[in-house]
């Protein structure tokens, strides 16, 4: 779950992090307000979960608070790369001095949170060369000690002995604090900005590992998916919009992306990547199935090869959707695996025959769905 | 000869009450795994399929001489599943839960590593030696005995190229499920040194997926191996920057694609398949059979 950058602040806040002072609005009037209990020049920043803001115009200027509203207003309408701006973040304007980045996340190659850090930070870091970027990976049973945060300030060729050495050691370690304990696959700052003596934290950027949201419950909760990516998500199953005419249920995000990869070989588009797997059961399939029909494609394939799911549970999820709602288009359906026979004889009470091979019933698929 | 797991293995079962943990050892037990007990908390007396339930892992191993654990718990509970059968110093402990927290895993993993256990998954199917032991989740019938090693991040998809391998009359020393999520136990290049040094295997099957670079360096160790390896990488057809499924296949900062994971797996010699059903053809022309 990604947060939005007022509530990453909010976080950095609680945790000790030096942030601007400021405040989230919902609506352009509320600018001046804010604007005025600031008493100095302002930065108003759109709130979207999407990156390059400054370069969409996402990001202004104020030195008042009329001129604040005006730049509000103008915010308020814009679309960020499809997203629409629903919240501001009006903040106090840094003098700026330097930009620094300073991110912490999870390395999967090395099992292990990795720091990254660099003294060249702002907008493009992704280009930034690779000699510049520090990373450095922290041992899980050791933790964040002053040490290796003093190696990496050294590292980054920032004096230890001034005011900001000591104070982005502190950050370092209050940043893996905060990846801990609120279980972020993301922490980052960037720009982390040099004003006079001070270090900020300008910006904030903080995903939340989804699967550990059970034990984060004083979090915000950030809804970053479509309707139907949400409908699915509730069922306990993961569901992406794609743009094709071919609606697609599969038990396993691999299984699910072969048969994409299958359909395209055959020259079909998917109308969508939808894994029921880990043992979804007849409810909680049919209602999937649902979501498909909702789509309008078509034609679907439904390619099983259960494990844990059994396809006796598929079956019946079937054979209820066709009786109840009724099917609008052509389906394929491909049953192997776990309770095959038992899901077989379910779908013949129906008049279906299941494919043996996920290669010719996504052929089949592919045709249907050009005749239609 | 088998890795990792083979006829003599005794194997526990975590969470052997529950729903999934019943049904599973019924399986588990069908395909001929010598399964000795299992644990549930306070439910330590039970017998599921003949099987005695323990409160703990101690309690278990104290009754019963334990190689390897299988765990069906909760992924609110899997890190403190894998970590007792950890400290009970049982060298293999196979996690099938998924969505399990990023952070568990860095810490389950981490402690592993620290006791010299070796951790499939989480988010495994889980491992067969064919014809002799199987822990995890995937269906009986496929998994058949023969020549090839199949090592894989992802469940269905190795039921999809085990099945389209055993329809083709090639069975296989050792099925592997590394898991899907980010951070898992063991990785290609600990599995692919296996198959290498095992008699039995006579070719190798990688099955990969887009995002993150574990084909890109396991590329770097099959350049070194005397056996063939057949790679197959699913997720070409993905739209950049969507997020499918729990498997963090992300194309992200230009790492991962499919291109880049197909170029690297070619470089060092591995045929690979474009589609799922090409994988049985090249093993025999890699094997030389007709």
């Amino acid at each position: 779950m990604k947060m939005f950058e007022y509530m990453g602040k909010e976080l950095f806040a609680k945790f000790g992090l030096p942030v601007p002072s400021g405040r989230m609005i919902t609506n352009p009037e509320e600018a001046a307000a804010v604007a005025a209990e600031i008493g100095k020049p302002v930065v108003i920043k759109s709130q979207v979960l999407s990156g390059k803001r400054g370069k969409a115009g996402g990001i202004k200027f104020a030195d008042t608070p009329e001129q604040a509203v005006t730049a509000a207003k103008e915010i308020f309408g814009m679309t960020i790369q499809g997203l629409p701006v629903e919240r501001l973040l009006i903040e106090e304007k840094l003098k700026i001095d330097k930009e620094l980045y300073m991110s912490i996340t999870v390395d999967g190659a090395a099992k292990m949170p990795v720091l990254i850090a660099s003294a060249h930070g702002g907008m493009d870091i992704e280009e930034v060369d690779e000699e510049f970027i520090i990373k450095q990976h922290i041992d899980p049973e050791l933790g964040m000690h002053p040490f290796i945060a003093r190696d990496v300030v050294r590292r980054m060729g920032i004096p230890l002995s001034g005011p900001h050495g000591k104070e982005i050691v502190k950050i370092i370690q209050t940043l893996y604090r905060i990846f801990k304990q609120k279980d972020a696959e993301l922490v980052e700052i960037n720009p982390l900005v040099f004003s006079d003596d001070k270090v900020i934290a300008a910006d904030s950027k903080v995903t939340i590992d989804d699967d550990a949201l059970f034990r984060q419950k004083d979090l915000p909760y950030v809804e970053e998916r479509s309707a139907t990516e949400k409908a699915a998500k509730d069922l306990g199953l993961s569901f992406v919009d794609l743009d094709g005419n071919i609606a697609v249920m599969a038990n396993g995000a691999g299984i699910t992306m072969g048969t994409l990869d299958t359909l395209q070989y055959y020259g079909g588009a998917a109308a969508n990547f939808l894994d029921c797997g880990g043992g979804t059961g007849r409810e909680a399939t049919a209602e999937a199935l649902k979501l498909l029909i909702a789509k309008n494609p078509k034609s679907m394939i439904i390619n099983i090869f259960g494990g844990i799911t059994r396809c006796d549970q598929v079956a019946l999820a079937f054979k209820d959707i066709k009786e109840s709602v009724g099917f609008p288009c052509p389906v394929v359906i491909r049953l192997v695996g776990t309770n095959q026979d038992l899901g077989r004889e379910i779908l013949a009470e129906v008049g279906v025959e299941a494919f043996d091979f996920m290669q010719d019933a996504a052929k089949k698929a592919v045709e249907l769905a050009a005749q239609g | 000869m088998a890795i990792i797991i083979d006829e003599n293995t005794n194997v526990l079962v975590m969470g052997m009450t529950g729903r999934q943990g019943t049904f599973h050892t019924k399986q588990m037990l069908d395909y001929g795994t010598k399964i000795v007990a299992g644990t549930s908390p306070g439910k330590g007396g039970a017998i599921v399929e003949g099987i005695p339930a323990y409160n703990s892992v101690r309690e278990a191993c104290a009754n019963h001489k334990i190689d390897a654990s299988v765990i069906f718990v909760p992924a609110a509970g899997t890190k403190d599943a894998a970590l007792e059968s950890i400290e009970a110093g049982i060298g293999v402990v196979v996690v099938v839960t998924e969505g399990v927290p990023v952070h568990d895993e860095i810490e389950m993993v981490a402690y592993a590593k620290r006791r010299g256990t070796i951790v499939l998954g989480p988010n495994t199917f889980g491992i067969v030696s064919s014809g002799k032991c199987k822990m995890g989740i995937p269906p009986n019938k496929y998994f058949v005995e023969g020549p090839v090693g199949v090592v894989a991040r992802s469940g269905t998809l190795t039921y999809e190229i085990v099945g389209n391998l055993t329809a083709n009359g090639l069975g296989q020393t050792t099925v592997v499920g590394m898991g899907g999520d980010r951070v898992v136990g063991t990785t290609f290049i600990d599995v692919l040194k296996m198959f290498e040094k095992d008699p039995l295997t006579k070719a190798v099957v990688l099955i990969g997926e887009i995002g993150g670079n574990a084909e890109e360096t396991a590329a770097e160790y099959i350049k070194t191996m005397t056996k063939p390896v057949v790679g197959y990488i699913a997720g070409k057809s993905a739209p950049p920057g969507k997020r499918m499924g729990h498997a963090g296949a992300i194309i992200e900062r230009g790492k991962g694609t499919y291109q880049g994971k197909i170029e690297a797996l070619t470089a060092a010699g591995a045929k690979v398949a474009t589609l799922p059903f090409e994988v049985p053809g090249l093993i025999k022309e890699s094997l030389g059979i007709k």
